[in-house]
């Protein structure tokens, strides 16, 4: 069995008429975290994007493979239940669909199989208090009036639920005070195993300092401009991006 | 992204058509002679005539409303105001014709009997063919019949109440129903009494270019309670139906009476429907309704808070596809102090539909210490359906508490992206979303409506694209 589970090739990609992606090349082996670090719209968020095949995102150029078939036009869905699953920087809010009836509804389409209801509350039970949620939270609309730190504590949960081969991180940490960064990083460790693998995108260092990550990606302008270990975050941390921007 | 649609609403069940086959049909149009021949046919008192023929002077003194959708298309002169089925009342469904018996079968009704309501009144085009009611409510004194029975049998209780909370003259459509009423539902819950499990008329029109007239009154006396449904069908014809129904609603001190509807007729009827209730000292009067069907309707329920500490809510939901025309709201007037009032209504309009929230809220200067709260909430699923809202407040007096909030929209993108990145096709996220949006109305239904809704705007979330 091959490792590999994601392979990103030469992607050109616009957002409306505007060019953000120029030239992105990723390779990513199951049991591996990768992290892309960038500043402010040098095109983190329409990786992520371009990877779920949003239709707001086009693509121009380029392909993605995910365990070797080439997903660069499927439909979203479609991706999503090949097994890659994206945390959103802005979780959209749904009145009236439970937090646990729309997990219930999306694993049942993400596996194909019947979810056993008792099975899957006490399942939702247990991340929810690894998680240090509200399990009240259970029975709410999905997001609505959701402080930002349960919103994306709640897309860890639907991360750990729905068990991805590929999870991206889409700025997960942002806006997260200490404790709910260290509860996110406990969710990812959980989460975490040698036949899947992360895409962390972050603009800040803090959520590395307690994760152990294989590759760090500096993304500028597009462009993936140096790849390098742990010790690269903790270079921009100190001395920030100007070295990479011409 | 492309652009999927949501199934127009399945109508399998509600499209049957039985043979148009009836006991007697009155000739088409609107004469004194025509009102005769339906007095005389039904039997009425001397007092039940004159007042048809008083209404109908009414009818042709007044005008078609200015406002609102356009009715010109419904021509009296091609409307049967009076088709009797070929079925007398029954209290036993071995006893309804077959093919009527199977109508009511495939609707559900019997089966629900069974399960879920302490009576049952169906009626067929314009008469009802069977009334029920359990044993031990009768001995309590609760009086449940067809409207005809009741103007025989309790002539007193019906004078004084018939068309005095909805005069003859409030507008054209009341006195055409004053004119040619037929059928409907009486309902008398006397002092304490409270009926714990609903009682449900259902009112299916099936003969074609011929109009429904139900009046239903309801009488809830003091400190007494219960909860009435009341369902409607067709099936779709070519030409118009018309449907002016009246319901009169007297809910005296400190009842509570609610009142849950699922209209659900078929796209070539014009559905003028008439509802008021009017609510005594610490009473409450809810509403609970949903709107699928007909071309065009007009229909604003109303409250009239007469007693201190009166209460009301409103609940509604109307879904508008193509062609239809659903002008909806509702209507309430503080009268005492320590009245309130709320409302919660939404609106799903697509494939071209339209639908209006029209209301009135007035508060008069009496009202001291009134509260009111109207929210209304309107979903377009596709870029050239319509949705208004036409508020009117009319306060009168400073001391209230009143809010009005109204919300129009359509669904995101980004939320069908966001629910399709966790596997759900796009069809399955907009049912999804619509389905979420209709959530507060649904659950407020009966159970078995609940579920009829969410059939009813085909939110299959089973059985998608695997």
């Amino acid at each position: 069995m091959s490792k590999e589970l994601l392979e990103i090739r030469d992607l050109y990609v616009n957002a409306g008429e505007k060019q953000i992606l120029q030239g992105i090349n990723l390779k990513i082996n199951k049991g591996e975290i990768h992290v892309i670090m960038g500043p402010n719209g040098s095109g983190k968020t329409t990786t992520a994007n371009a990877i779920l095949n949003n239709p707001e995102y086009k693509k121009e150029k380029g392909q993605i493979l995910f365990e070797g078939e080439n997903i660069t036009n499927s439909k979203t869905d479609e991706i999503a239940r090949k097994g890659i699953f994206m945390s959103f920087q802005l979780p959209e809010e749904i009145p009236g669909i439970s937090v646990t009836n729309f997990l219930k509804y999306a694993k049942n389409k993400v596996t194909g199989k019947p979810v056993k209801i008792f099975e899957f509350k006490e399942e939702l039970k247990k991340y929810m208090e690894e998680l240090s949620m509200n399990s009240k939270n259970m029975e709410r609309s999905l997001n609505v009036g959701f402080s930002g730190g349960e919103k994306k504590k709640n897309e860890i949960l639907q991360m750990l639920v729905l068990n991805p081969k590929l999870a991206i991180l889409d700025e997960t940490d942002s806006g997260l005070d200490v404790d709910a960064i260290r509860t996110v990083s406990k969710g990812i460790e959980m989460f975490k195993n040698e036949n899947n693998a992360i895409l962390i995108i972050t603009h800040n260092t803090k959520i590395l300092h307690s994760l152990k990550v294989d590759y760090v990606h500096v993304l500028v302008n597009g462009k993936i401009v140096t790849t390098g270990s742990q010790e690269l975050a903790k270079d921009i941390e100190e001395n920030g991006y100007s070295k990479y921007k011409k | 992204m492309k652009k999927t649609e949501l199934n127009e609403i399945n109508r399998n069940i509600y499209d049957i058509k039985n043979k148009d086959e009836y006991d007697f049909k009155i000739k088409k149009g609107l004469t004194p002679e025509i009102i005769k021949e339906i007095s005389i046919q039904k039997n009425d008192p001397d007092w039940m005539r004159d007042f048809r023929l008083k209404a109908l002077e009414v009818y042709n003194k007044l005008e078609l409303p200015s406002w609102g959708p356009d009715l010109s298309e419904l021509n009296m002169d091609e409307i049967a105001t009076y088709v009797r089925p070929k079925s007398k009342l029954n209290n036993s469904w071995d006893e309804v014709p077959e093919d009527i018996k199977n109508t009511f079968d495939k609707l559900g009704i019997p089966e629900a009997e069974k399960t879920s309501l302490a009576g049952v009144g169906a009626q067929y085009d314009s008469e009802v063919v069977y009334h029920s009611m359990k044993e031990d409510l009768i001995k309590q004194g609760v009086i449940y019949t067809d409207m005809e029975t009741a103007v025989r049998e309790y002539p007193d209780l019906v004078k004084e109440h018939f068309m005095k909370c909805v005069p003859v003259n409030d507008h054209k459509f009341v006195a055409l129903h004053g004119a040619v009423w037929s059928g409907g539902s009486f309902v008398y819950v006397p002092k304490g009494v409270k009926v714990e499990i609903p009682l449900q008329s259902y009112f299916r029109l099936n003969s074609p270019e011929s109009g429904q007239f139900e009046h239903t009154l309801i009488i809830v006396e003091e400190n007494a309670s219960l909860h009435f449904i009341e369902g409607c069908s067709a099936p779709k014809y070519n030409k118009v139906n018309l449907h002016a129904g009246c319901v009169e609603l007297y809910v005296k001190d400190g009842a509570y009476l609610r009142y849950s509807t699922i209209e659900n007729w078929s796209k070539n009827m014009l559905n003028l429907n008439t509802k008021k209730a009017i609510v005594g000292k610490n009473a409450q009067v809810d509403w609970v309704s949903g709107s699928f069907g007909s071309k065009i309707s007009m229909l604003y329920p109303m409250s009239i808070l007469n007693g201190v500490g009166a209460k009301t809510e409103f609940t509604g939901i109307s879904f508008a596809g193509k062609g239809q025309n659903l002008d909806n709201g509702f209507k309430v007037v503080h009268n005492a102090p320590n009245t309130s009032s709320v409302v919660n209504a939404k609106s799903i309009s697509k494939n071209g539909g339209k639908c209006t929230y029209r209301s009135l809220v007035r508060i008069n200067e009496m009202a001291k210490n009134s509260k009111s709260s109207v929210s209304c909430e309107s979903l377009m699923l596709d870029d050239f359906s319509v949705s208004d809202t036409i508020p009117v407040n009319d306060i009168r007096t400073d001391e209230v508490e009143f809010s009005h909030e109204a919300k129009i929209g359509k669904i995101s993108d980004k939320t069908i992206f966001y629910l399709m990145s966790r596997g759900i096709s796009e069809e399955d996220a907009k049912a999804m979303i619509v389905r979420g949006f209709a959530y507060p109305i649904s659950k407020e239904l009966p159970v078995e409506y609940a579920v009829e809704m969410n059939n009813l705007i085909n939110l299959e979330l089973e059985g998608a694209i695997g």
